[in-house]
């Protein structure tokens, strides 16, 4: 593995091609929603940079899980929060890694059950290999092609950085 | 071992809240908080639960209870059944095995138990196949543990903690298992003053060894506290000798604002229903400003949502490990 990106480098990159994407498919004033934890701190810095005045929507996928009877609920359960109204809106759901798709597939189930957006926009920080799901991003900071036993996180939120785990 | 917890732990079953330590105690509060915003979305449902079964069985009526046992199942998208059992004391051990073992021949994967017997719920727990969770939804005298955490999570929402509070629980603690369960909670989650108030007659004996202080007089039970826990006057009370009449009663232990004054100025007022008004509780308390009692029925679900979504999220034990 190369180098390790640096975070602020990627967030600009992401949200340089994020205004052409939403441009380009003409989805205006978006309503920013993270998945925690690491979700939530890189949705923090899209939403300053695209200037978004809407609040922000925290969404924990927690009670989505497709593999609930397998682990069980994660001890720290915090709620989700969407202070705004979905119906009709432009959605942009941030990540930090999209890996499986399975996390975008619970986020998606969840904001369904809080109304009906006009679209949802999917943008993570990193894309890397690995996909079980036919989801994809619309807009990634950087697309990695990794082995299936290697591990990359984000930590934070101060300062935001990429753990890149290899394993031997 | 504690029948109510697997060798990792975690809850298996929920009986009774003595034996479980403050994490345990703290996690449900915990993981109840995050189901609390459920009920209030336009979709009041998450889809951890589904394609379990939950047997409700009811052998003592119920409303409350049973109806807020049957919303958080439905808002965890679990199949309930409901299940009225008129249990014949003669008969019981009998037909309780057959019942159960018809249940567990249906594929269901969690009791609730409501049961006029104390020790039922242990007594089903402990005859239960391995896959079979059973919460107990208040055993005769004994244990009564759902409403006891709705209580301290009540109460964390409205004073945040427990480490300088000043409870007064007043009233039939003889015949409460509410009473019996709220003093294990608020003991293990670290309440340092908690009072009973009651007439003699109806202050069971040893009580002082839960580590509570005894009042039989109102007014000095409720100087300076920050919660008062008002318990239902059972009428059959009065036919056994134990009171003298209903309007003695409200006479010397009812609560009027005028009593409550003398306790903190932020004081709330909880009480587990269904209410005696001017018994137990005068009206204009029961609707007063420091009344939760309302919350309370709200919080009832986040809490049994969050019991038995702990309960049955333990992993099969050969499994295991991260997913």
């Amino acid at each position: 593995m190369k180098e390790i990106p640096q975070v602020e480098a990627l967030l600009e990159a992401m949200c340089a091609e994020l205004r052409d994407f939403l441009a380009s498919q003409a989805r205006q004033d978006p309503l920013v929603v993270g998945i925690r934890t690491g979700g939530v701190w890189v949705a923090e810095g899209v939403r300053s940079r695209l200037g978004v005045a809407d609040p922000m929507g925290e969404l924990n996928i927690n009670f989505y899980r497709d593999d609930f009877t397998r682990i069980g609920l994660h001890p720290q359960v915090q709620p989700s929060m969407l202070p705004f109204d979905v119906d009709g809106r432009h959605v942009l759901l941030v990540d930090d890694v999209l890996h499986t798709g399975r996390t975008i597939r619970a986020a998606m189930n969840e904001i369904f059950d809080y109304g009906r957006p006009a679209s949802i926009t999917l943008a993570v920080l990193v894309e890397r290999s690995g996909r079980e799901l036919p989801i994809r991003a619309d807009v990634a900071g950087t697309r990695l092609s990794l082995r299936p036993q290697d591990h990359i996180k984000l930590t934070g939120p101060e300062p935001l950085a990429l753990e890149f785990k290899q394993a031997r | 071992m504690n029948l109510q917890l697997t060798e990792d732990g975690r809850l298996r079953h929920f009986l009774t809240i003595e034996g479980l330590d403050r994490p345990l105690l703290t996690r449900i509060l915990d993981t109840a908080e995050s189901f609390v915003g459920v009920g209030e979305r336009a979709v009041k449902k998450v889809p951890l639960l589904r394609g379990k079964t939950i047997a409700n069985l009811f052998f003592e009526p119920s409303t409350r209870t049973r109806s807020t046992f049957e919303l958080a199942a439905k808002r965890l998208s679990a199949d309930l059944l409901n299940l009225s059992v008129s249990a014949s004391a003669t008969r019981k051990g009998e037909s309780l095995m057959d019942t159960l073992r018809n249940l567990e021949a249906m594929q269901c994967e969690m009791f609730v138990v409501r049961h006029e017997a104390s020790g039922a719920a242990h007594y089903i727990a402990s005859h239960v196949a391995p896959h079979v969770s059973v919460i107990n939804a208040g055993d005769g005298r004994h244990a009564h543990p759902t409403q006891a955490m709705l209580d301290m999570f009540t109460i964390r929402r409205h004073k945040e903690r427990f480490e300088h509070l000043k409870v007064a629980i007043v009233g039939d603690l003889m015949h409460s298992r509410v009473a019996r369960s709220q003093i294990h909670a608020l003991s293990i989650l670290g309440v340092p003053e908690i009072r009973v108030v009651a007439p003699r007659t109806l202050i069971p004996p040893f009580i002082e060894n839960m580590g509570v202080h005894v009042y039989t007089r109102l007014n000095r039970g409720l100087k300076d506290v920050d919660v008062v826990i008002m318990l239902r006057l059972q009428h059959e009370r009065m036919d056994s000798g134990l009171l003298p009449s209903e309007h003695e009663y409200f006479r010397y232990y009812g609560l009027t604002e005028e009593r409550l004054a003398v306790a903190d100025d932020n004081v709330i007022v909880m009480h587990p229903g269904p209410m005696n008004r001017g018994v137990e509780i005068d009206s204009d308390v029961a609707d007063g400003p420091h009344s939760v009692i309302l919350q309370q029925v709200t919080y009832g679900i986040a809490i049994r949502m969050a019991v038995m979504s702990m309960c049955l999220g333990n992993p099969p034990a050969v499994e295991g490990g991260e997913g």
